[in-house]
């Protein structure tokens, strides 16, 4: 369905190719999952299938990519548009009209379909799909999970044999993110489609998918093959995966249910074990170590409600994991702590004051807080400048910023343009800027968003460390993964009221949607991270 | 296959809405009797709050009652302060007088204002007000994606790039909002203009972003196919779109102020209309695009657009009988009489309150989305059934 024969591709301006003779043949009917680090191509290579690379990105492709018989060559995307569907990392940028109805039809309407035909296709679509009580409603209105089933359903629309997908699931929460991979497995399987699809977090798409492709990055030659195979050897793999390495399960588990059936000697040799304790005693915060606190809040947008009373306390030397579901009201506590928005009621205390009663220039040393898109927070000429800006600001020492950044990530290049950075460089240069001045309360709104996992493991070992230091850490997410990682509290938001709050080994244990893997896997029992039942059968924890 | 299709509630064509006010809004503009535009703008609110729905452009009515409240209060204003003077009537009050040098001679400030002289004023200012508010209730009740949606096919991307806009300013001013607080974030003052500097860089970035995002997006679903057309053919639509459109807004002149153009008005407009026609036929072929559910011209429409046109008719058959009461003036005071043809006419206009089909369901603007609708139901036979569609039907 989709070959590439010996393709190699450079952009405009750049050192070296991004792709370097990549042959591959994706054949039809299977999903396919492209993963590899941040930067390594994966983008690339999705937007060649359909010829956004190179009509539309610019740079120079040898080689020829066929799709469907045809070659990217002689086909411009918009040629394309009836056999592949490209669906892009952040559906709301993509949509071209106003409601979900015209959506859908928008380009069956640009290739000409008849009226009939195209009615009867929106229909197919909008069952498909469980489109039926949005169809009159405005995109912008829709959730994460809804915005990301339109967009694939207004390129399925035009009937294409091929779905291209970069990054479907990486900013939707947990329940949505599964509501999205398995209509892409049914699309797969009731419809014959090839789907191609770039992701992150392994954990979600391996259990779905027919094949993997790694791409390493830096023009090194792609390794493909079947999940177990790939799984075998690969430097990135979930944690159910590296559990089945570590107890020397063969074949590798690939699903939770796997796991769970090979896993009860692995359970029974556990029992005995307990898991280690949380890293601060839980319990009702003292007052000394009290960082920050809210009391009855109320946040609302006119008549939408999106923080509904909430009553919480951040102390010192705690992680704090906020999780709900996309529009649950957790970027609001947020920003509402960062003194950003003005509570509707109730009050919040930060370091003993109102945040919104701080001058920008005093806030930064009470409250950082790392927003979801931290581009938002750069926009110097370089790096070098950035980190300058911080220190006069913050009124540090020169090179205060650029030290911590070095701390965070070491090897930043320091005369890029903070746009042309990786996505975890950026979010490490954004990290430095807000913790150079050392806010006693640090704030982060997703922050693994596009991260791998080398970047991830560097990003916990960070909050960690600021955390024995004694700031206080709160982060959303919803990677269940980091958050059974990092945190050591864990508040589940829903329709913006506290509905868990406590140790986050018990909280995520006991919720079927934000339980990690292990978890899943050797549940009663309360283990988090294959770290863990590492050392507890090294005999590193006490019996 | 049949299936029960979810009845969707249709929305009267966005051009009715357009013809009626315009329809209004002429009548407006040939009467300044305060009687008959008082009603005219009653009439168009009332029509507004029973047929509005709750999408974000329906509160731009509001909006132009502002406006018009407005352009009254500072018609008055501008006439107590630089009115006429010399003309006798009731005396209101005194203004001191400003010496003007004897080259200003056509303009005075302060002086006797008189009752007269306000009312002939606020009347003016009541007019514009009403054609204001007419435009209002089209805007209000018509969308201007659905608008956009029923250009002719040669006009399709200037519409697409409308729509971008449309929905574009609301992310903007969106994005500004959320670049600011994350420039205090950093404990960067916001104001200034290094401030606005600071702020300005990153939206304008973020915003390139999405366009290109959009852009990627609109290529890759198909965009821009079109079949080729020759030079002449392609010269001849733009020149006689163009040459029309202008045509258009010289004939309509002529047909509101009808003492210009020597009557000529409604000719031209009639040529214009056919240059347009040839422009958007000739322009259309060079689209292979088709439309999914056009708004269709029913019934509904018919009488929408005739209410409108039976106010005009009333109005211009009421000056061509030379009805009393059309043209007012308050020097000398006198209380205007009320034609009462206009007055059926205009109230003729309110019948689309009955008449026009209720717009889409209220839900459909709310702004949160309600996270838990939808999650898919599809069964996996009825998955089978829509796959043989899907890949059945003709590419």
């Amino acid at each position: 369905m989709i070959r590439f024969d010996d393709v190699s591709f450079t952009y405009t301006e750049a050192a070296g190719p991004t792709l370097h003779r990549v042959t591959l043949a994706i054949p039809e009917g299977e999903l396919c999952v492209v993963v590899g680090e941040t930067g390594s191509g994966k983008s690339t290579l999705l937007r060649a299938i359909n010829g956004l690379v190179p009509h539309f990105s610019g740079g120079v492709l040898a080689g020829t990519v066929t799709v469907d018989g045809r070659t990217t060559k002689e086909n411009r995307p918009r040629d394309l548009a009836d056999v592949v569907g490209f669906v892009g990392q952040n559906p709301l940028a993509s949509f071209v009209t106003e409601t979900v109805e015209d959506e859908l039809a928008y380009t069956m309407e640009n290739l000409g379909v008849p009226a009939d035909a195209m009615r009867r296709r929106v229909e197919d679509a909008i069952d498909l799909l469980g489109l039926q009580d949005l169809r009159d409603r405005s995109l912008r209105a829709l959730s994460g999970g809804q915005q990301q089933r339109v967009a694939i359903g207004a390129v399925l629309t035009a009937s294409p044999r091929i779905l291209v997908l970069d990054e479907p699931t990486s900013a939707l929460d947990p329940a949505a993110a599964e509501e999205v991979l398995g209509t892409l497995a049914r699309l797969v399987h009731d419809l014959g489609l090839t789907v191609v699809m770039a992701e992150h977090r392994l954990e979600r798409v391996v259990p779905f998918a027919d094949r993997i492709v790694l791409v390493p990055g830096g023009g090194a030659p792609l390794v493909e093959g079947s999940p177990e195979v790939i799984m075998r050897s690969s430097s990135v793999a979930p944690p159910l995966v590296e559990l089945g390495r570590l107890v020397g399960w063969d074949p590798l588990p690939l699903s939770v249910r796997d796991a769970r059936r090979r896993a009860t000697s692995l359970r029974e040799r556990l029992a005995p074990l307990t898991p280690p304790s949380p890293r601060v005693a839980p319990g009702a915060p003292t007052a000394a170590n009290e960082m920050a606190a809210t009391r009855k809040l109320v946040v609302a947008y006119g008549r939408v409600i999106a923080l509904d009373g909430v009553d919480l306390s951040f102390s010192r030397g705690e992680v704090l994991v906020l999780m709900g579901r996309n529009g649950s009201g957790k970027s609001t506590l947020l920003s509402t702590l960062s003194g950003a928005r003005q509570p509707t009621r109730g009050t919040v205390v930060v370091d003993g004051r109102d945040p919104r009663s701080f001058r920008p220039a005093e806030l930064i040393r009470h409250v950082g807080l790392v927003p979801q898109d931290p581009g938002l927070l750069l926009y110097g000429e370089s790096v070098h400048a950035e980190c300058r800006t911080s220190d006069k600001v913050s009124d540090l020492d020169d090179g205060s910023t650029a030290h911590t950044l070095e701390r965070i990530l070491p090897g930043v290049p320091g005369d890029r343009h903070p746009r042309d950075l990786s996505e975890g460089q950026r979010l490490a240069l954004a990290l430095a800027i807000v913790l150079a001045p050392a806010p006693a309360l640090l704030l982060l709104d997703e922050p693994t968003r596009g991260l791998d996992y080398p970047s991830k493991d560097r990003l916990i070992e960070v909050l960690r460390e600021l955390a024995g230091d004694g700031h206080a850490v709160a982060l959303a997410s919803h990677d269940v993964e980091l958050a059974a990682r990092v945190g050591d509290r864990a508040v589940v938001l829903a329709d913006g009221q506290v509905i868990a709050d406590g140790p986050a080994r018990q909280v995520v244990c006991h919720s079927p949607v934000f339980a990690p893997q292990v978890a899943k896997v050797l549940a009663p029992e309360e283990w988090l991270t294959v770290d863990e039942v590492r050392r507890a059968l090294d005999g590193a924890l006490p019996a | 296959m049949t299936r029960a299709a979810a009845p969707r509630r249709r929305s009267l064509h966005p051009v009715a809405w357009w013809l009626w006010a315009a329809g209004l809004a002429i009548c407006a503009m040939r009467t300044n009797n305060p009687f008959l535009l008082a009603l005219i703008g009653a009439v168009a609110c009332f029509v507004v709050s029973v047929c509005r729905t709750n999408a974000p452009w329906s509160r731009s009515i509001a909006f132009f009652l502002r406006v018009g409240v407005l352009v009254i209060a500072i018609r008055v204003v501008i006439e107590i302060l630089f009115g006429q003077r010399g003309v006798p009537g009731h005396v209101l009050f005194n203004l001191p007088r400003v010496p003007l040098p004897s080259w200003a001679m056509a303009v005075s400030i302060g002086g006797a204002v008189t009752l007269e002289s306000i009312l002939n004023a606020a009347v003016e200012g009541l007019q514009i007000a009403v054609i204001l508010l007419c435009f209002g209730a089209a805007n209000s009740l018509a969308s201007p994606y659905r608008l956009l949606r029923s250009l002719p096919a040669v006009l399709y991307e200037t519409g697409v790039a409308v729509t971008v806009a449309l929905a574009f300013t609301p992310e903007l001013v969106l994005s500004i909002s959320v670049v600011r607080q994350a420039r205090r974030q950093r404990g960067i003052p916001v104001t200034g203009l290094r401030g606005l500097r600071g702020v300005a860089v990153p939206v304008l970035e973020s915003a390139l972003d999405r366009s290109l995002q959009l852009a990627t997006s609109m290529d890759a679903r198909g965009y821009g196919r079109r079949v080729s057309l020759g030079q002449g053919s392609r010269r001849l639509a733009s020149g006689a779109t163009t040459g029309g459109l202008l045509l258009v807004a010289v004939g309509l002149y002529g047909v509101i102020d009808s003492g210009s153009l020597f009557g000529l008005g409604l000719p031209i407009l009639a040529v214009a209309a056919v240059m347009c026609g040839v422009g958007l036929a000739v322009g259309g072929r060079r689209s292979a695009r088709s439309r999914y559910r056009p708004d269709p011209w029913r019934r509904p429409e018919w009488v929408v657009v005739g209410s409108g046109l039976v106010a005009l008719g009333a109005m211009a058959v009421a000056h061509a009988l030379n009805v009393p009461g059309l043209t007012v003036s308050f020097s000398p005071l006198a209380f205007p009489s009320i034609p009462l043809l206009p007055v059926v006419g205009i109230l003729v206009a309110a019948v689309p309150a009955i008449a026009a089909p209720r717009a889409i369901s209220p839900s459909t603007w709310q702004g949160i989305a309600d996270p838990a609708a939808g999650a898919p139901t599809a069964q996996s036979s009825d998955a089978r059934q829509a796959s043989s569609d899907l890949s059945g039907a003709p590419a």
